[in-house]
């Protein structure tokens, strides 16, 4: 008798304790500055599989050296996180060490995370305590020697991995802090908008100076206010609609920047877009890019004119003008006129749909030319529109088009 | 005076914004504000009506069940059905969209073009009609018709037809499901079908479908016109 109820009470302190360890996860507001946190952070979009549950991990993240499959991160014990505490989830953050002290490679963007808050990065976790847990075993990586040593990574660290979380600058405004946190932290803009070396290191100096991204090629754009592949024509409103709806005054998101406004960026407040465009306009041009005028590009240029006029200018306008809110101008655009031509080349060869999002439900779209235009055709007409009107971008060459046509699109 | 002098201010200021409105867009071009024109990147492979290209290399949309044409779509944004083009034109898309654009190309009624007839012996057009007429038993392979439809016209709203598709694009098709290249909700009675069909048998039935003579009346059967011999996931969920 006895002895039953204090095995009673045992099983009741345990019940309880364990209620408090899954309550402890449930601090609402907390929760919600993690949901918002994690979608600013674009988690979902690596750890979820083409048609597989939210966070379970199983899509490959493309690099150089193979492909690198995310793991399962929602709370089952067995396969996910579940097992971690806010400390370890930290520490994988901050530093990119897994709860076993593997070293995480940086196709995990921690190299941004690492300057996000303490506090924020609890709340992401406190979040993802309360996805829907699913058991999904990780996939083993596919790299090809010597990447596929993890040890190799703490060598990397030591050249290339800045830790920190960000320190705001007391000189600035509260909004310019809030975007330079935004965009170097959980946005993890510099992911994408830098050039990477040889080890897939962003390159630190400058960050944010736009580069073309391994594997999948498409030039993610320079966002300072550089002329030639950045943002110098864009207003501080241009900004946040791209952001906001995937299609600008100035130009539409196609490609990886798609995926980013449609899962992440649609979704941040007004506030907060106006913060990102505040820091972005505050990052200072950097001389514009060679525009390849030693070239004579003339021949080209006059075969494009014609090309252009029969096949574009319906949509985009002979001055490259575009139709506000329904077709983006070609003037004064980034994707045009940034250094490679590999963003013109490949949206001219498949065409495609601007994102649809709240603010854009029925986009409008492109054809395709990759089978009405031979590669000289095509490499005619991406001149043409790279050096009209306001553009100043080097010619693209037959070879150029030849390479991207087989590009397998991502 | 000075309110006559605000007043002037008010009219010059309208008048000047109005003048800006029309100064703009020089030479912007009209846009209709259709579903039509929104789809220009499809209609420029599929045709104005779907009804598909010359060549047969793009497929034909028109009158085929839209509940079949959103799965497809959806399976190409899902990664089930691999062809590069077509999963990076819907991947931006969503479920509502795919929906009303499926609905456009379902409601097309335009005649069927035609297609060259591939030469068969007369034992593989034997082996074809069997096999979509009747089935083989012995294999587990039943009849095409017996879901395609008694015409092989479809049956609304997720079943397609086969009447009208070129030789290379129905071997096509069968030979993904064996490659894995096309997926369909499970249970997958196509990927079922096709594991038990040799090489030559999928050339026997793609040839005869192929030469088979469009139906006066090529709409696909009403729904719930089929008792289907094997669950298909992609049909009625
Ligand atoms: C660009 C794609 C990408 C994004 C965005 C991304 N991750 Fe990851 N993440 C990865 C990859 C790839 C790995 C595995 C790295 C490895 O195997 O070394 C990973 C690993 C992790 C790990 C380590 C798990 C383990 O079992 O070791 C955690 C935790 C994690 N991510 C959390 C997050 C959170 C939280 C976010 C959003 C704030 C996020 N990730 C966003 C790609 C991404
Ligand atoms: C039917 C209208 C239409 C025609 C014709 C057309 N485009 Fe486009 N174009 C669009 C739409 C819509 C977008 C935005 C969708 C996207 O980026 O995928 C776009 C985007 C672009 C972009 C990327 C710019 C950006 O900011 O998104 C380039 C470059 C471009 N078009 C060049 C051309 C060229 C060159 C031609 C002729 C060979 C052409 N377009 C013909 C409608 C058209
Ligand atoms: C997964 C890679 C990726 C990430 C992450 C990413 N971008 Fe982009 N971004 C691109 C690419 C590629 C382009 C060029 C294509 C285009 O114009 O849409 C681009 C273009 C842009 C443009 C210019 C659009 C134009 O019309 O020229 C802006 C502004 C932009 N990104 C802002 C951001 C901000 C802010 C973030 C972080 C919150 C971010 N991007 C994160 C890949 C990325
Ligand atoms: C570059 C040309 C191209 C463009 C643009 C394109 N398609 Fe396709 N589409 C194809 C080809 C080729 C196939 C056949 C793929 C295969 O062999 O599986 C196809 C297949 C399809 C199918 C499957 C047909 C069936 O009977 O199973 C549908 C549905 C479809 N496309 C709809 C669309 C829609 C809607 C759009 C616009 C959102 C579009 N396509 C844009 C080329 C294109
Ligand atoms: C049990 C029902 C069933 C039977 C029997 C059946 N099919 Fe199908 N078939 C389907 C369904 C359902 C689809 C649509 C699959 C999808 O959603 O992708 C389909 C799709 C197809 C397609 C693709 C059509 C297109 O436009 O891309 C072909 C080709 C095809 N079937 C051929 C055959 C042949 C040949 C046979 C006989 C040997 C056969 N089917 C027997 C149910 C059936």
């Amino acid at each position: 008798m006895r002895a039953s109820n204090i095995a009673f009470r045992a099983a009741l302190a345990l019940g309880m304790v364990l209620a408090g360890f899954a309550v402890a996860h449930a601090d609402p507001a907390s929760v919600e500055r993690g949901r918002y946190l994690a979608t600013a952070g674009d988690c979902a979009s690596c750890h979820t599989a083409l048609n597989g549950a939210p966070f379970a991990g199983g899509r490959v993240v493309g690099t150089p050296f193979g492909g690198i499959p995310t793991p399962n991160i929602t709370f089952d014990r067995a396969t996910g996180i579940g097992a971690w505490t806010k400390d370890e989830f930290y520490l994988a953050m901050h530093e990119g060490v897994s709860r076993d002290g593997t070293l995480l490679y940086p196709a995990f963007p921690f190299t941004s995370y690492t300057r996000m808050t303490r506090a924020d990065v609890d709340a992401v976790y406190d979040f993802l305590g309360t996805v829907a847990r699913v058991s999904r075993k990780n996939d083993e990586p596919q790299l090809s020697w010597p990447y596929s040593m993890r040890s190799l990574m703490s060598a990397w660290r030591l050249l290339y991995f800045d830790k920190g979380e960000y320190v705001p600058d007391p000189s600035k405004s509260a909004a310019w802090n809030r975007g330079a946190y935004l965009v170097q932290g959980p946005g993890h803009c510099n992911d994408c908008h830098t050039a990477r070396n040889s080890l897939g290191a962003t390159v630190s100096s400058p960050r944010l100076a736009g580069g073309l991204i391994p594997v999948q090629d498409w030039y993610a754009s320079d966002l300072s206010m550089a002329k030639g592949g950045g943002l110098a024509n864009f207003r501080q409103q241009d900004i946040v609609d791209l952001l906001k709806t995937g299609r600008s005054a100035r130009g539409t998101a196609f490609g990886p920047m798609a995926e980013v406004v449609q899962m992440s960026t649609q979704y941040l407040s007004d506030d907060d877009l106006a913060a990102i465009a505040t820091y972005l306009q505050s990052l200072p041009p950097r001389p514009a890019p060679d525009q390849g005028n030693d070239i004579d590009a003339s021949a080209s240029m006059a075969r494009g004119q014609k090309i252009y006029a029969d096949s574009c200018a319906d949509c985009h306008g002979v001055s490259g003008t575009g139709v506000a809110g329904v077709y983006p101008p070609l003037d004064a655009n980034s994707s045009v006129a940034e250094p490679v031509g590999v963003n013109a080349i490949r949206i001219v060869l498949s065409g495609g749909f601007a994102p649809v999002t709240a603010g854009n439900r029925r986009p409008y779209s492109m054809p395709p030319f990759a089978q009405k235009l031979s590669d000289q055709e095509v490499a005619d007409v991406t001149t043409y529109i790279r050096r009209s009107w306001g553009n100043n971008a080097p010619p693209v060459q037959i070879d150029d088009v030849r390479k991207y046509r087989s590009t397998p699109t991502y | 005076m000075s309110r006559l002098l605000c007043c002037a201010a008010m009219l010059l200021a309208l008048l000047s914004t109005g003048m800006a409105a029309h100064a703009a867009p020089t030479d912007a071009p009209k846009v209709p504000d259709t579903l039509k024109q929104r789809i220009a990147s499809c209609t420029a492979c599929h045709g104005e009506s779907g009804e598909g290209s010359d060549n047969a290399f793009f497929p034909r949309l028109a009158g085929k069940p839209q509940g079949y044409l959103v799965r497809q779509l959806q399976d190409f944004r899902n990664g089930l059905r691999h062809y590069a083009i077509m999963e990076y034109t819907v991947r931006p898309l969503d479920d509502d969209y795919l929906r009303e654009i499926a609905g456009y190309f379902a409601a097309q009624d335009v005649p069927y073009r035609t297609h060259p007839v591939p030469s068969m012996t007369a034992a593989q057009k034997a082996r074809g009609e069997q096999l979509v007429t009747q089935g083989d038993k012995a294999r587990g392979v039943p009849a095409c018709t017996a879901c395609h439809g008694s015409n092989l016209t479809g049956v609304q709203p997720d079943i397609p037809g086969l009447i009208g598709l070129p030789y290379d694009y129905l071997s096509a098709q069968l030979g993904s499901w064996r490659t894995d290249t096309r997926r369909a909700a499970a249970p997958d009675c196509m990927a079922t079908i096709v594991s038990h069909l040799s090489d030559a048998d999928i050339s026997a039935a793609a040839a005869y479908l192929a030469s088979h003579p469009i139906p006066d009346d090529p709409r696909p059967q009403a729904a719930g016109s089929v008792t289907m011999p094997l669950r298909c996931g992609s049909v009625g969920s």
